[in-house]
Formats: structure tokens, C-alpha cells, sequence
């Protein structure tokens, strides 16, 4: 890409790690509790968020929840019309979701397109009592009637924008950005 | 990294890259089948026809069922109820079903070239079900993935293909697969039934399985068929499996670890005794199962590449 | 009075071995009048006759394809006698002979006269070759000596081999009575049975079963052996092989009366071509490695090969348009056998000019008696001008046959036919000449 993008920050670490703390602490809140939950994160930081969930709740409810993560790919209604195919990474989910609270975990909502594969694909799994969705950034632009339970940061964006989730597991830092295209 | 063609018909040119990405995906595609729901919508809307113009049970349902688990529309033809006794001609055929909107093909065929012959007349993505004693790769490629499930590293092991190689499309296969790897591949079996110049392809040539089986990982024992008796590569089945058929007894001499393959449907008693077949060191069944994430893998793979198929691969 | 002259600087006549220039003089459908000079004020002739001044190109005696299928009786669709003769014009050919495998095939006196009288008015002169079996069964004689008296110039069961020794031993003493030679398409059919392609590395790749090189050394070793028994001329068809080509040339150093002819697709292609799974490419014998290519050049080279034959085997697209192991046996190649030839033999600098058209004149008229004498008064009126570094494209939509099977379409070659004069009259001429 030659085109010029600047990164600004709208999230740093301890605020996000705050964020996780009271998305927590809203999700015991709502349930009145922690009992028959389980948490499934979107692949990849969607999975390493529902890490740190799993490690907030365990924290305060002193209960270890299960933990699964998904790869939604086989899931996607743009397989065929996609230029490049993504690489598809093995789902794990190796408990029963049937009957459980599920607490979905993705770190930005834009479309509502990768909520509504996960969506097919817990549901491919088993009958859940209900599922919960948690997202760290909103950032608006829905294209299906699609919105979370729990959610980090409202930040409205323009289309042309990207909002960038680092996360110390697999970027070294933690926080949010947003990418902008520079006009020359 | 993408599968950079539109269609999947031998090995040989194919890339260890690819060839590493088709095992991969088919890596996540065996987890889909062991689920309680072993469906995804991945391919729904797209419809497969399955070209079977030999018999065949397992590769055709194998086939069958990676389509249907991806929720792929199937239509299954087999040259016993087509017009094809009525003499109607491949292109004619595939062109007529393709005009009712399909849009990949997966053939089997006792010619070879049948697959690449297939792209050239029709615009549907094809896949290699066996053509001929020339290529089949998806078995290839399972064979290469219950190996790398077992060893986790295919690089640096001694394959050895037992039987006849000269008619075996299931050897040509292997031999492609396993060198691009990193394999070492020897081949054994009566001379008649070793093709000229085989040696060629990089293989180590035996014509004494008890030499062949030196220091070897994996057997590949191929299904010996009663017609090359009839035409004359050997005297008699007996004097076969005197000479080549694979017991207990000669796997006294292996490697601790080693594994028994076939790519079925098995001889019992002839190549492969039944305690062989039926014995811890066999993935015969594993391979079985393997063959559908495979396939799954495959048409996944080829579906998710490109709105509109190429025509490369038929002249590599 | 002459109606048409052609002179020209590089007249070739390979049975006189005259090379320079000359003129020809030529009235109705015999040479006039030869002079060893060129023309160059053609402005001293009457208006009624006609001139071609050749300048630099070659002006030959008419080029001879002594192996040629026309599918006529039986396979009209595929090639007729007159479509057959016209791609021999305009690849440079006045004259063809054609092969017996028709439908009926040429076993009697009335196929013979037949083929004979459709080619009365055919832009080339056709020569009929007659089968050596009834109905080429390989099981009884054809009425060989009836066929004879009908025009034909040699017998073979072209396209099969003879399988019976004694058959052919039969066949052979046969032909010696009448003074023919027999034609030898050699092919041990049990070492070659279902076999598609040469049995080489390539085949083993590919998984398609193969036919030997031995398959067709065996018959060249048995006939020639069948041959000085016998005491009759041999003639071995299409000759593949490195091992036939090295019996061929025992047998001439030992004096036999064996001749051979190579086509241009065995001294042009390769079996590597074959991953292309290309229908085109599968012939008989089929075209084999690149050692037997070099065999085979050698062979041209010092004379154990006699001449060049296209064996042009026009099929239908429904036919070729089938899987591989489905498609027949052959590949047309009367159009596209002289540039190939010019290309490979003499652009390469392994044969002289003056050596490619002995093989495509003056040697197959003497193998088959054929009634030539070159640029002599009284001889026929056959000429070819060809032009050396004429550049072009192998073209499927400029092909005269009626069939398409060439492998050689897109190929860029380079010499070409650019007038082919028969019986006194130019049958063709190259469009881009004026």
C-alpha cells in the first residue's frame, strides 16, 4: 500500500484492560452470577479478549468458566466472491453449549457479517440457553439487524476507517486505534 | 497464501506450499466431522456433480459426503443409468449438465487425461477422481495427511509403495506427494509390473520386499487386481502373495513404529493378511476418515479461490 | 508452342542432379523444352503464353508424398480424394499415393479403378497402393495381381501389421512377380496391443500404456530378413525408432533392396509434448524420444533414410475430441510437411536443399516406379517453386484438408510452397504472391 495512513490512539492499555473489567463485571451483573456460562471468542483477538474474560470472572466469581474458540471462515457468505481465500483455523470447542449462557466475544462490531456466522456456527454446535455478545469497539455501520449485549466503547467512524484492536498476547502492546487514510 | 489454480488434477504440479495448505485446511475440516452437526454452510448455493465413469464406493461417497457437509448442492451421474450407453460423448455430456448451471466437477475415469480433457471443454472448476492409472490426488493427499498426523513431519521418512505401480494411480500419486515433502520413496513389486523407466520419478526400485523393507516407516500396499494374472504380469495370485503379500511375519524386520496403509478396497489374504490390516500399526480406517476432511479441504479450497476458473494446469 | 515458362537462378533437379539455372518450356502436360538458363527479359514472348519468373526461389520437379490416407471410399467427411489432393497442392505436392485402409478397403481392381477415376480431375496425381490381405485382415491375399493391372504402384496393410510371417512371405513373392515393391507398416501388434504413445518415461508418468520401440524393431528385423529370403524390394512405412533406423542401414551396406521413409512428426516431436494430453499428438508408431529423433536425422542424413512421407491421417473433430485413450491413431500433415522439413533439416544445416528434394522426388519415383524423369522433353509437367525463407504460421483456418488434427497448429515455420504446377497447370499458388 502506498497510500499514507496515520494511526491515532482512542484506547490505551489500562484503559482497556478497565474496559474487560467492567464488561465483567456487567455480565455477572446481568446472569446474577457466573453459573452454566461459558464464553466463546472470535478468532483471533475475539479469542484472546474471551481469555482475559475467562480470567477477569475467575477473578471476581472465583469460577472457571469454558473457554472456545471459533474460526467463523466456514461460516462467511462471501467465500465464493472473495479474491483471496482467508486460511481456515480449527475451531475449539470442546464442551457442551447446550443449555449454557454463552458469551460471545468479538472485539469490533462493524457489519454485524462476522457476528451472524458465529452466530450459525455455536448454534451448529448445540442448543444454548442464550447467547450474550460482548465487543470491545462498536464502531457502527450495520448491515444486518445485529447489536451487543456488552459493549466497550461506542466510536463512530467513517467507512473509509479501520479501527485497529492490539492486543499484548499477539501484538506485544494493548489498545485501539484508528487508522485514517492522510488527503496528500 | 492461496491454492493458485482452479482446478485439482495431479500432484505432480502442485507446490509443496500448496500441497501444505490443501493438509492444513483439511486439519480444521476433520474437526467440523467430528462434531455432533458435522455441517458448515460454507459452500451453500454451489453444485457439485459427481462423474463417475468407473465403479467406485468409497472415493464416490467420500466424495458424497465432504460436498454435502458443506452444504453443497450434489448431483451424482454414473455411466450405468446416463446416456452415455447411448453413446453420447464426454464433452457432450459435461456440456449438457454444465448448461443447467453447475459449477465444479468431480470425475472419475479410466481414461487418462480425462480430468484436464474436462477443462478444456466445460468452465466449471474440475477435480481428479482417478484417471486412469495417471493421477488420483486427492488420495494422494489423504495418504500424506494421516502420515503427518501420525509423525507430524513428513520430511526424511522411507516410504515404501508395494504391488503394481504400473497400473496404480494411487502410486503415482503417492510418489509426487511424498517426494515433494521430503520423502524418501522406494517402489517394490514383480518387474512386470514396475513401468520403464520408473526410476526416474525418484524412487528407489526393489523387486525383494525382504531388501524393500529395510529401514522402512510406511507401507503402501496397493490392491493386487486378478485381471494382470489373466493378462499374463504374474503366473498366479498364489505365486503373488508368496512373493509380495504382506503378513506378520515379515514385519518382524521393521522399524518400531511403523505404519500399514491401503488405499483399499483390500484383498484379504493376498496383499495384506487380515492380523496386518486389523493391527494397531494400520491407519487403513483413519485414511478412510481422512478422505473426507480431504475432500472437504479440496473443494473448499478451490471454491473460495476465484469467482471465475482459469485454465492453467493443463498444460504444466 | 509452350504455354507456360517458368525460369528461374536455382533450378533443382534431382534426378538429373542438375542445379542452376533454367528454364522450362512447357506445352500442354509435358516439359517442352528445358534450357540451363535464366530469362531474365521475359518481354521476347507472345502474350498468349504465360511466364513465371521464379527468380530466386526453387523451382523443383513436383514433390512426392508416397504415404497419404484419403478417407475416400468410406470416411468422406474426413477427406475426398479431391479435398485430399488439394492440401497435396498447396503443400507443394503434384503427387500422392494413397493407402489402403479405406472403407471398402483397396483390395480389388474396382476400389483401384475407382479412386483412379475420381482422381482424374484432382489437383494432384494420385498413385494407388493396394493391400497386401483381403480387407487388410492379415489372413488371406488380396487380389494383388488383378489390382496391378488396375494401376497400383506397391501393396501394404498400412495402419496394420502383416502378423503372419508367412503371410507376408506369401505377400512378398507375390509382389516380385509383378515387379512391385511391398510397403512394411511394422508394428508387432501383441507387444503394442493398447498401447497409445511410445512406452517411455513419459508414458510411466502419465499412466497410459505404452508401445515398445521392440515392437517395431522385431517387424523391421523379420521383414528385412523376409526380404533378401525372398528377394523382393522392402520398403519400411514411417520408420521411429533408433533400433530400425540402425537395421536399415545393415541391411543397405549388405546390399539388400531396402528402402525407408521418416515423417516429419518423428523427426520433429518429442513424447515430452504428451503431458499435454493433446489427442493430436497420438499417432502410430507414435513419436518417441529424443535420441530417436536424433536416430532418425542421422538416418536422413546418411542416406539409410530414402524419403520423406507425411502419412497424413485426416480425422474428425468427433473423433479427436474425446478422451485420450479414446482418440484414433493419426495426424494430418500434407500441408505442413515440406516447411516442416525446410525448418528442421535444412534451415538446420543438416541436409542440403539439393538432398531434402531428392527425398521428396526423384527417390520415392524410383522406389515405386513412378513415371518421372525431371526437367526433361516429354516428362510430366509437375513443378514445385518453393520459397526458402518464406516465414509463416501454421494456420488451422488455411488448411485445405477437411480435417483439422494437426499438432503443428501455431507452429512458425519457415519455406513454403509458393507454386505447385500439375499436368501444365498451377493448382496453387501461395496468395501472397503476385
Amino acid at each position: 500500500m502506498s497510500e499514507k495512513k496515520k494511526l491515532i490512539e482512542v484506547m490505551d492499555g489500562p484503559s482497556l484492560t478497565r474496559t474487560i473489567t467492567r464488561i465483567a463485571h456487567e455480565i455477572i451483573e446481568r446472569n446474577r452470577g457466573a453459573e452454566d456460562m461459558a464464553v466463546i471468542g472470535v478468532r483471533t483477538r475475539g479469542a484472546l479478549l474471551a481469555e482475559r474474560l475467562v480470567a477477569t470472572i475467575e477473578e471476581i466469581e472465583k469460577i472457571s468458566l469454558p473457554l472456545g474458540l471459533l474460526d467463523i471462515t466456514l461460516y462467511r457468505d462471501d467465500v465464493h466472491t472473495r479474491l483471496e481465500q482467508p486460511i481456515v483455523q480449527k475451531t475449539e470447542i470442546i464442551f457442551r453449549v447446550s443449555n449454557k449462557v454463552v458469551i460471545l466475544v468479538d472485539d469490533v462490531l462493524f457489519t454485524g457479517r462476522t457476528a451472524r456466522a458465529a452466530l450459525d456456527a455455536i448454534i451448529d454446535f448445540g442448543r444454548p440457553k442464550c447467547i450474550q455478545f460482548a465487543v470491545l469497539i462498536d464502531r457502527g455501520h450495520r448491515e444486518l439487524p445485529i447489536r451487543a449485549d456488552y459493549v466497550g466503547k461506542n466510536i463512530p467512524t467513517s467507512f473509509n476507517e479501520r479501527v485497529v484492536v492490539k492486543m499484548q498476547e499477539q501484538d506485544e502492546v494493548d489498545g485501539v486505534y484508528i487508522e485514517k487514510p492522510v488527503e496528500e | 497464501m492461496t491454492l493458485k489454480r482452479g482446478h485439482l488434477l495431479d500432484l505432480e504440479s502442485l507446490t509443496a506450499e500448496e500441497i501444505t495448505l490443501i493438509l492444513d485446511t483439511a486439519r480444521s475440516f476433520r474437526e467440523v466431522i467430528d462434531r455432533d452437526i458435522k455441517k458448515v454452510p460454507t459452500l451453500r448455493g454451489i453444485t457439485v456433480v459427481n462423474l463417475f465413469f468407473e465403479p467406485s464406493t468409497r472415493t464416490r461417497i467420500s466424495f458424497e459426503l465432504a460436498e454435502k457437509r458443506l452444504s453443497a448442492d450434489t448431483i451424482n451421474f454414473s455411466k450405468a443409468t446416463s446416456s452415455v450407453q447411448k453413446g453420447e460423448s464426454l464433452k457432450d455430456t459435461i456440456q449438457n449438465i454444465e448448461a443447467m448451471r453447475t459449477d465444479m466437477v468431480v470425475i472419475r475415469h479410466s481414461s487418462p487425461g480425462a480430468a484436464y480433457f474436462l477443462t478444456q471443454c466445460c468452465n466449471s472448476k474440475v477435480i481428479n477422481a482417478g484417471d486412469g492409472a495417471h493421477s488420483h490426488p486427492t488420495q494422494g493427499l489423504l495418504d500424506l495427511f494421516t502420515i503427518r498426523e501420525k509423525y507430524n513431519i513428513i520430511k526424511g521418512l522411507r516410504v515404501l509403495i508395494i504391488g503394481d505401480i504400473k497400473h496404480s494411480r494411487v502410486a503415482r500419486s503417492n510418489i509426487w506427494g511424498f517426494r515433494k515433502l521430503g520423502a524418501q520413496v522406494a517402489i517394490c513389486g514383480p518387474s512386470t509390473l514396475l513401468p520403464y523407466e520408473v526410476e526416474k520419478m525418484g524412487v528407489d526400485v526393489f523387486t525383494d520386499l525382504d531388501e524393500a523393507l529395510e529401514g522402512i516407516d510406511v507401507l503402501n500396499i496397493l490392491r493386487i487386481q486378478t485381471e494382470r494374472q489373466d493378462a499374463g504380469y504374474f503366473p498366479t495370485l498364489r505365486e503373488y502373495t508368496e512373493l509380495y503379500g504382506i503378513n506378520s511375519e515379515r514385519l518382524k524386520r521393521l522399524n518400531v513404529g511403523f505404519t500399514i496403509m491401503h488405499p483399499g478396497p483390500m484383498n484379504r489374504g493376498v496383499e495384506i493378511t487380515v492380523d496386518v490390516a486389523e493391527s494397531t500399526d494400520s491407519v487403513i480406517l483413519e485414511q478412510v476418515t481422512n478422505g473426507v476432511a480431504i475432500r472437504m479441504a479440496a473443494l473448499y479450497l478451490l471454491m473460495a479461490n476465484e469467482p471465475i476458473p482459469s485454465r492453467e494446469g493443463v498444460l504444466s | 508452342m509452350a504455354e507456360l515458362i517458368i525460369t528461374g537462378n536455382r533450378v533443382i533437379d534431382p534426378y538429373n542432379g542438375y542445379s542452376g539455372p533454367g528454364t522450362i518450356h512447357i506445352s500442354g502436360e509435358s516439359i517442352e523444352r528445358f534450357d540451363p538458363e535464366f530469362i531474365s527479359d521475359l518481354g521476347e514472348f507472345e502474350n498468349n503464353v504465360r511466364l513465371i519468373n521464379a527468380g530466386d526461389k526453387i523451382v523443383s520437379p513436383g514433390l512426392i508424398d508416397m504415404h497419404v490416407h484419403l478417407r475416400e471410399p468410406g470416411r468422406e467427411d474426413e477427406e475426398t480424394i479431391i479435398s485430399g489432393c488439394e492440401a497435396a497442392a498447396a503443400g507443394g505436392f503434384t503427387a500422392i499415393c494413397c493407402m489402403p485402409n479405406t472403407r471398402p478397403v483397396i483390395d480389388s481392381q474396382e476400389v483401384v479403378r475407382f479412386i483412379r477415376s475420381r482422381a482424374q480431375y484432382a489437383a494432384a496425381r494420385v498413385f494407388v497402393i493396394g493391400a497386401i490381405s483381403r480387407g487388410i485382415a492379415g489372413q488371406q491375399l488380396a487380389e494383388i495381381g488383378d489390382m496391378v493391372d488396375a494401376g497400383i504402384v506397391a501393396i501394404t496393410d498400412d495402419g496394420k501389421s502383416v502378423m503372419d510371417a508367412q503371410l507376408m512371405r506369401n505377400g512378398m513373392e507375390y509382389a516380385k512377380m509383378f515387379g512391385i515393391p511391398v510397403i512394411s507398416h511394422a508394428e508387432d501388434m501383441n507387444l503394442s496391443r493398447g498401447g497409445k504413445v511410445n512406452e517411455g518415461y513419459q508414458a510411466t508418468v502419465l499412466g497410459i500404456k505404452g508401445i515398445p520401440s521392440v515392437a517395431e524393431d522385431i517387424i523391421v528385423a523379420r521383414d528385412i530378413y523376409l526380404s533378401k529370403f525372398t528377394g523382393t524390394p522392402l520398403h519400411i512405412a514411417h520408420i521411429s525408432t533408433e533400433g530400425s533406423v540402425k537395421l536399415v542401414r545393415q541391411a543397405k551396406e549388405e546390399g539388400l533392396r531396402i528402402t525407408a521413409e521418416a515423417t516429419p512428426h518423428h523427426f520433429t516431436l518429442t513424447d515430452d509434448l504428451l503431458k499435454t494430453f493433446n489427442t493430436n499428438l497420438i499417432v502410430n508408431p507414435p513419436i518417441r524420444t529424443q535420441r530417436d529423433i536424433d536416430a532418425v536425422k542421422e538416418g536422413l542424413r546418411d542416406g539409410t533414410i530414402d524419403c520423406i512421407a507425411s502419412d497424413h491421417a485426416p480425422h474428425s473433430p468427433e473423433e479427436k475430441d474425446v478422451e485420450f485413450m479414446e482418440a484414433p491413431f493419426g495426424m494430418i500433415g500434407l500441408e505442413t510437411s515440406l516447411g516442416l522439413s525446410l525448418t528442421n533439416l535444412v534451415h538446420t544445416g543438416l541436409l542440403p536443399i539439393e538432398t531434402l528434394l531428392k527425398k521428396m522426388t526423384a527417390q520415392p519415383a524410383k522406389i515405386l516406379s513412378l513415371p518421372y524423369q525431371g526437367f526433361k522433353s516429354g516428362a510430366p509437367a509437375d513443378i514445385t517453386i518453393i520459397d526458402l525463407n518464406l516465414e509463416w504460421k501454421v494456420d488451422k483456418a488455411e488448411f485445405k484438408s477437411k480435417s483439422r488434427n494437426s499438432p503443428f497448429i501455431g507452429y512458425e515455420l519457415k519455406g513454403k510452397a509458393v507454386y505447385t504446377i500439375c499436368k501444365g497447370e498451377v493448382v496453387y499458388a501461395e496468395s501472397h504472391i503476385t
